[in-house]
């Protein structure tokens, strides 16, 4: 109706208004991808939009809509779904963009043409200008199966067309496909059934909904939606169709049932999958809490960082303000072997002689030099916790590495088919804690970003569960930045802190679900949940996969980073910092017996938690001490992004109630740790 | 013939679906392809009770809850 509108207006030859001519612009065509989930709608989008969306090897990747510009069309990627209907959060999403498109570019993995055409019929059923593409052709041709594509194409009476999705294969004819997108075949009962209903003035699409029972769209329409039983019905006849269907038109030269492969069976089964899963953290251990944490970091940070970017920088600011310079020479033991105090009280270049002897003595092997500006704004920039030393150092030298090695291999792992498998071995223990193991995939997720995992609690199938995921995403899931600052902060510390850490977390999980399980209502979902192959990772993919959501990063951790050392800069200028600092001594010095400075990191928490870890740095800690700090801070509250976002997700009564809730357990665990440990 | 629950089953065997559970459960085997009547394999039983199936090439995980919910013939 609207672009019957617009039409009209062109027609007669109108000059347009300009808000008539965003109109114009705006009412494109709406071209949805639809599809079963972990078929390759990412890529295909990917591929029209030339944008990055997550691709990965699990079901439920995608959980909200994507939408691009291609052409003369607006493009949309859904939540991938077996069937159009309301039973949980992405089908809704995907329900509603299916209804308002106006054509459909259903992706299909050829390989599960008998699961995945189930919703073909169904958009067919529901009158959708539809295009098929089979996709996964490249695997197809591997293991000798035949698909009658014509065939197919003849009875299901739309156009079908072959692609692969990683290959780009097939990709010219996407412009065909889009463009020749019609209805479809129906059956004759079907189609009467859906007479009746579209009598009543609604749409076919609507009315196929209302048929199969789908409460929402029959009260939007106000009539009575279907019972179940009369759903399933239709399911079954449906499901019977596809049968035929495949049978007439899929023929295999080989074996029927040889695709998992061993590595993929071994991970399920917890006999040989808990020490894949050990081999699996070790190595991870290795590449990040070793190699990255330790030796590259050490470089960046110390070699460059400090050593070179901000020995310069702080040298060059103090040629014309107030600055003490203290320069230790250190050893190959790191101890002092040597000592110096330069004051310049007008700045360098007021005392050229001085200058010319700290430059001399600070350039020796061996030489740190520690900075004290005396003017407030010389230390707002350029101090301690300086907006442009600290910013920089911690964000591009000792974030960047760690977080881009964390990245890579939560690329690798989704990529790879492992995640889906984890999380049924993992189901039975899950079960205990009032889920079921589909919930390992936001948890997994969560450790590379609390924020996004708090969006993919999406794809749980109870509000209860959503509610205990995100409760213990916020509590107790460090993410990749938080847990790269510990990882150096602890290394060299030996693995005791380690366990520790880990043991008292882990406790707090369970302890927490366990609790929230006994107290909400209702019952938990059982796990239901396909597996795809195990794949070798797809470099491609993990790479633009890896740079995007590192860019990502660096874009929001560098926003966060500037206010927050700003905010805690004019604390300190204002002398606001040391009130706070004493305001929290009984509880930072008394009970959790760190240093009153440590107030400091959980100002810096409230910002982002990886941020406030940093703080941790600048004070002088036992290993204890580190391990209380890093416990507290863990469990403290969540990052401002991740505490808006699980607002949007989970309401204001939830979402408040598990920030408050952080804050009393953090300090109550890290206070009771502390009595024990210290 | 032996008639059981898919919990019940084990590694390797084949099972004919005699009854699944009533409602969306239901709905959502008969999209994944699954109805009374068809027949699986048993790809894996793990120790905790929850079951793998395989319905063509397609593998299933079914938690051990929902699998003692499901009647079988084991064939
Ligand atoms: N071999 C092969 N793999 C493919 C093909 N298309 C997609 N894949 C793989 O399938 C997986 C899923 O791809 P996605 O694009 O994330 O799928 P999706 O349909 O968007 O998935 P959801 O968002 O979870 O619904 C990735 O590991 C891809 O590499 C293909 O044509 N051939
Ligand atoms: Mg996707």
């Amino acid at each position: 109706m609207k672009s019957d509108s617009v039409l009209n207006l062109s027609g007669k030859n109108k000059v347009l208004s300009e808000v008539e001519l965003k109109k114009v612009v705006t009412q494109k065509e709406k071209v949805v991808l639809v599809g079963n989930p972990n078929v390759g709608k990412s890529l295909f989008f990917n591929y029209l939009s030339g944008m990055y969306v997550d691709v990965s090897n699990f079901p439920g990747t995608t959980v909200s809509i994507s939408k691009c510009n291609y052409k003369n069309y607006e493009i949309m990627d859904t939540p991938g779904i077996y069937g159009v209907s309301s039973f949980n959060d992405e089908e809704t999403v995907a329900r509603d963009v299916i209804l308002d498109a106006d054509r459909i570019l259903n992706v299909v993995n050829s390989l599960h043409l008998e699961r995945d055409l189930f919703l073909t019929l169904q958009l067919i059923d529901m009158g959708k200008k539809v295009s098929v593409m089979l996709n996964f052709s490249d695997e197809v041709k591997k293991r000798n199966i035949k698909i009658d594509t014509k065939r197919l194409s003849e009875l299901l009476g739309v156009e079908v067309y072959e692609t692969s999705a990683v290959k780009e294969t097939g990709f010219d004819k996407l412009d065909d496909a889009i463009e020749n997108a019609r209805q479809g075949k129906q059956e004759l009962d079907v189609y009467f059934m859906l007479q009746q209903v579209m009598e009543k003035n609604i749409s076919q699409s609507e009315a196929m909904l209302v048929l199969e029972g789908d409460s929402s769209t029959a009260e939007k329409n106000n009539v009575d939606n279907g019972t179940p039983d009369e759903r399933e019905k239709i399911y079954i006849g449906r499901r019977n169709r596809v049968n035929e269907i495949v049978d007439q038109v899929e023929h295999e030269d080989s074996k029927k049932g040889e695709l998992f492969n061993l590595l993929g069976r071994l991970s399920l089964n917890p006999l040989t999958g808990i020490p894949i899963l050990a081999v699996v953290l070790v190595i991870l251990y290795f590449f990040i809490g070793d190699l990255v944490s330790q030796r590259i970091v050490d470089f960046t940070e110390g070699t460059i960082g400090k050593g070179i970017f901000e020995y310069h920088l702080k040298s060059f600011v103090s040629d014309y303000t107030p600055a003490d310079i203290n320069v230790n020479i250190l050893n190959d033991e790191e101890e002092v072997i040597d000592t110096r105090i330069f004051n310049f009280s007008e700045g360098k270049s007021a005392n050229p002689d001085l200058a010319l002897q700290f430059k001399e003595y600070s350039s020796q092997p061996g030489a740190e030099s520690d900075f004290t500006f005396l003017h407030p704004i010389a230390k707002l920039f350029f101090g301690e916790f300086g907006v442009v030393t600290m910013t920089t150092t911690y964000l591009i030298f000792l974030l960047l590495p760690l977080v881009l090695a964390f990245y890579l291999v939560m690329a690798l792992l989704e990529d790879s088919g492992y995640l889906p498998r984890l999380a049924t071995m993992l189901d039975r223990a899950f079960t205990r804690i009032g889920l079921n193991g589909r919930a390992v995939i936001p948890i997994m997720l969560g450790f590379g970003c609390v924020t996004m995992a708090n969006i993919t609690t999406r794809i749980l199938g109870s509000n209860r569960e959503k509610t205990i995921v995100t409760s213990i995403l916020q509590f107790a899931i460090p993410c990749s930045a938080q847990l790269a600052v510990i990882a150096v902060l602890l290394s060299g510390a030996g693995v005791v802190p380690l366990l520790i850490f880990i043991t008292v977390i882990g406790s707090v999980l369970i302890s927490l679900s366990t609790i929230l399980n006994k107290i909400l209502p209702g019952e938990s979902s059982p796990l239901l949940i396909d597996l795809p192959v195990i794949q070798i990772p797809k470099m491609k993919n993990v790479f633009k996969k890896t740079s995007f959501r590192t860019i990502g990063f660096m874009k929001e951790a560098g926003f966060w980073f500037f206010v927050g050392a700003f905010g805690v800069g004019v604390m300190e200028i204002t002398g606001l910092l040391t009130i706070w600092q004493d305001t929290l001594a009984p509880l930072v010095t008394g009970w959790l017996q760190l240093p009153k400075e440590a107030a400091t990191a959980f100002v810096m928490g409230m910002v982002r938690r990886d941020f406030g870890a940093a703080g941790l740095f600048e004070i002088d800690l036992t290993v204890m001490q580190v391990t209380v700090a890093i416990i507290t801070i863990t469990l403290f509250v969540p990052c401002i992004a991740s505490f808006v976002v699980m607002l949007k997700e989970r309401g204001l009564k939830e979402g408040l109630s598990i920030w408050f809730g952080t804050w009393i357990v953090a300090f109550l665990i890290g206070g009771i740790v502390s009595q024990i440990l210290i | 013939m032996n008639n059981s629950t898919l919990q019940n089953t084990q590694k390797g065997n084949s099972v004919v679906v005699l009854n699944l559970p009533e409602g969306e459960l239901k709905s959502q085997f008969i999209r994944l392809g699954i109805t009374e009547g068809s027949t699986v394999k048993i790809n894996e039983r793990l120790p905790g009770g929850t079951v793998v199936i395989t319905k063509n090439r397609q593998e299933i995980a079914v938690g051990s809850d929902l699998a003692k919910k499901i009647k079988v013939i084991v064939e």
